[in-house]
């Protein structure tokens, strides 16, 4: 069990004081200068070595992503953009950082933009979260005037300046690419790659983008060290890690945890359990709506970190666990998925605009039981035939959860289109069998 | 995509009961001018178009002030792509685009359910049905006929351990269920402050309900 000292996010639930005065006494901005001194290098090295992977779903190695970078400017200005459209379904963690420990979001921007050599960043915040961009920005406000940021920051001889801008409400805007054309004043579609954003990016200039968490864990592994943080966790999933807990548990919460922890002691120990006992237990999304369920034979046993969460066909993700009891209709909470994936499609790729949609009017359909047996593969197919052939993984993430739910619970469908034969398409004459002559 | 094409608009949402509500003229007042020019200086010289989401949360405001609906009409639109030196139909574009900007009237209170799964599983229904109840709204993005309510379906709204949320112009109200909404909305229709956002059930934000079992050690 992760022990309070080696917790990142020490005011989560904001029982102090998330102003500057109150973020300096739980350790922020203490010795910024110095790591700053350290150069762009030693900063990189010790990110890597940390192991951190990014933490908004991809789970990509974060000093790598910063390396990208180009080390000398070819007159083009570089950017920091860091994502915090937090909309993948069951994902509330960038919120608590946002609200209550905003100066790590900022220490981190600055820390993070001149490693990679950026003189502004931006934070791109989703439109609904109205209250939290009010703190966000008064964090950002309060570090330009104690010289924290803006001109020669901290002191160090680094000019840097950081934006906030809001998001109005589209998902698919957390996707790095469309996040950029959002930014740029345009719909939120996504680009084709390459070129990556760390060539061509924000404005046509070398950018980085980061999920929130990613970025202000960043300035307590450089205070703490890179080995402090790699000891946490398991080889190759490193650290700590924010853990949102949903659904039919008996007190969901948000928990920091090391990368690791068994499902089930996640669960138990921080949620209270699932609601009616472990045993009462159905399946469980581990890692935010687009990442396959597990059934609760897997959710015994299973380590939540990247590789553990891969092995079995699923995926960590944003680590938002949805917990689903028996008295769940599992075909209707994937049927609601399926909906939003509709929803918040942008509509450029063929598969996807299409996809979605008639994904979406066949799960529907599999919730009524008005379907045959045989469109349970024919959906699989289609499932197939939209991963992998759109842009960006939105089609991906639409088709994951359906395959995750015939993989694991075929029967249960199965039995949902018999039950509706039975109770609706009653016995005609023409089926009925013919009495001996 | 948003919900704000006519098709999806199950209910008043025909075009000539569009254009009925659609204004002659719109002038961007002082206050929005100031904001949109302070705006602007976020985003490198020339890239004024980055500031069309602001432009249009402020003209959508300005209406707010003005006419006690928070919507943006198309000349508002063409305000802002005047503004910013864009061609109106890149202003449209993103407009209609994004959820949040209103392209019909709405009440004085927009209120929004969230009932994507992590909501649902925890009761997202009841709040959805308390909502009908005390509007009187039968359909999505529809408005109570005292103009106090439009009743709109939303997506993760990204709280999902404080499920189900009630979302109400920009606050969250958490853990709801349905006694708790329409105590919240009978509230608001009698005229009432509205409470302060956050957990109905009185959680300290999003730690376990009873309060945290980690982080007791940390002092400030």
């Amino acid at each position: 069990m992760l022990h309070d000292r080696d917790r990142i996010f020490t005011n989560l639930y904001g029982q102090h004081d998330w102003r500057l005065s109150g973020a300096r006494a739980r350790g922020d901005w203490d010795g910024t200068a110095g790591i700053l001194l350290r150069g762009r290098d030693a900063i990189i090295d010790e990110m890597k070595a940390s192991g951190l992977r990014g933490r908004g779903g991809a789970g990509f190695p974060t000093g790598m992503k910063w390396s990208f970078m180009p080390k000398v400017s070819d007159g083009r200005p570089a950017y920091l953009v860091i994502n915090a459209d937090e909309s993948e379904p069951g994902t509330c963690k960038d919120r608590d950082i946002m609200r209550h420990d905003p100066h790590k979001l900022v220490e981190g921007a600055l820390i993070a933009s001149f490693a990679m050599g950026a003189h502004a960043a931006y934070i791109y915040i989703r439109g609904e979260f109205y209250n939290e961009h009010l703190n966000l920005q008064a964090a950002i406000d309060e570090a330009y005037e104690a010289g924290l940021i803006g001109v020669n920051a901290c002191g160090s001889g680094w000019d840097f300046d950081l934006y906030l801008h809001r998001g109005a409400g589209a998902y698919i805007c957390g996707e790095e690419t469309a996040l950029l054309e959002s930014l740029e004043g345009k719909k939120g579609m996504p680009r084709l790659k390459p070129p990556f954003p760390a060539a061509v990016g924000l404005y046509g200039c070398p950018t980085t983008v980061n999920n929130v968490e990613s970025i202000a864990v960043a300035p307590t592994i450089l205070r703490r060290g890179a080995s402090w943080f790699s000891a946490l966790g398991r080889p190759r999933n490193a650290g700590t890690k924010l853990f949102c807990i949903s659904g039919h548990v008996n007190k969901p919460c948000n928990v920091e945890e090391e990368l690791g922890i068994p499902l089930r002691e996640l669960i138990d120990r921080y949620a209270g359990g699932v609601r009616g006992g472990w045993d009462n237990l159905l399946a469980v999304i581990p890692g935010g709506s687009s990442v396959p369920l597990m059934p609760k034979a897997t959710c015994d046993t299973i380590l939540m970190d990247f590789d553990s969460l891969r092995d079995v066909k699923s995926g960590l993700g944003t680590a938002a666990v949805i917990v689903m009891d028996t008295s769940t209709d599992v075909i209707r909470a994937v049927a609601r998925l399926s909906k939003f994936y509709k929803h918040e499609s942008c509509g450029q790729c063929t598969p996807c605009r299409e996809g979605t949609g008639w994904m979406m009017r066949v799960m529907y359909r599999m919730v009524e039981g008005r379907a045959e047996s045989a469109e349970i593969d024919m959906l699989e197919q289609v499932t197939r035939q939209v991963e992998g052939h759109t842009i960006c993984a939105l089609g991906d993430a639409a088709a994951w959860p359906i395959q995750g739910l015939i993989r694991h619970f075929r029967p249960v469908i199965e039995d949902r289109i018999a039950a509706y034969r039975n109770a609706y398409i009653a016995p005609t004459p023409t089926n009925l069998p013919l009495a001996a002559e | 995509m948003s919900g704000h094409f006519p098709a999806d608009n199950i209910g008043d949402g025909s075009t000539a009961a569009h254009n009925r509500d659609e204004p002659t003229h719109f002038a961007l007042d002082a206050a929005s001018e100031a904001e949109i020019a302070r705006h602007i200086t976020k985003y490198p010289p020339g890239r004024q178009a980055s500031a069309v989401l602001p432009a249009l949360y402020v003209v959508q405001d300005q209406m707010r002030r003005q006419t006690g609906s928070a919507w943006i009409p198309r000349v508002a639109m063409d305000a802002v792509a005047a503004r910013l030196e864009m061609p109106p139909i890149r202003v449209y574009e993103v407009a209609t685009f994004y959820l949040m900007f209103n392209t019909s009237p709405i009440g004085k209170y927009h209120v929004q359910v969230c009932t994507t799964t992590p909501c649902w599983l925890r009761g997202s229904d009841d709040v959805v049905a308390a909502c009908r109840k005390i509007t009187g709204i039968k359909g999505w993005h529809e408005t109570s006929v005292d103009g106090l309510f439009t009743l709109s379906e939303v997506e993760c709204l990204g709280a999902c351990v404080n499920a189900p949320i009630l979302q109400i112009d920009n606050d969250f109200y958490e853990d709801m269920d349905g006694g708790l909404t329409e105590q919240l909305l009978i509230a608001l229709k009698d005229g009432q402050a509205r409470p302060a956002p956050g957990s109905m059930i009185g959680r300290q934000t999003s730690a376990p309900e009873g309060g945290p079992t980690t982080l007791k050690l940390v002092s400030e």
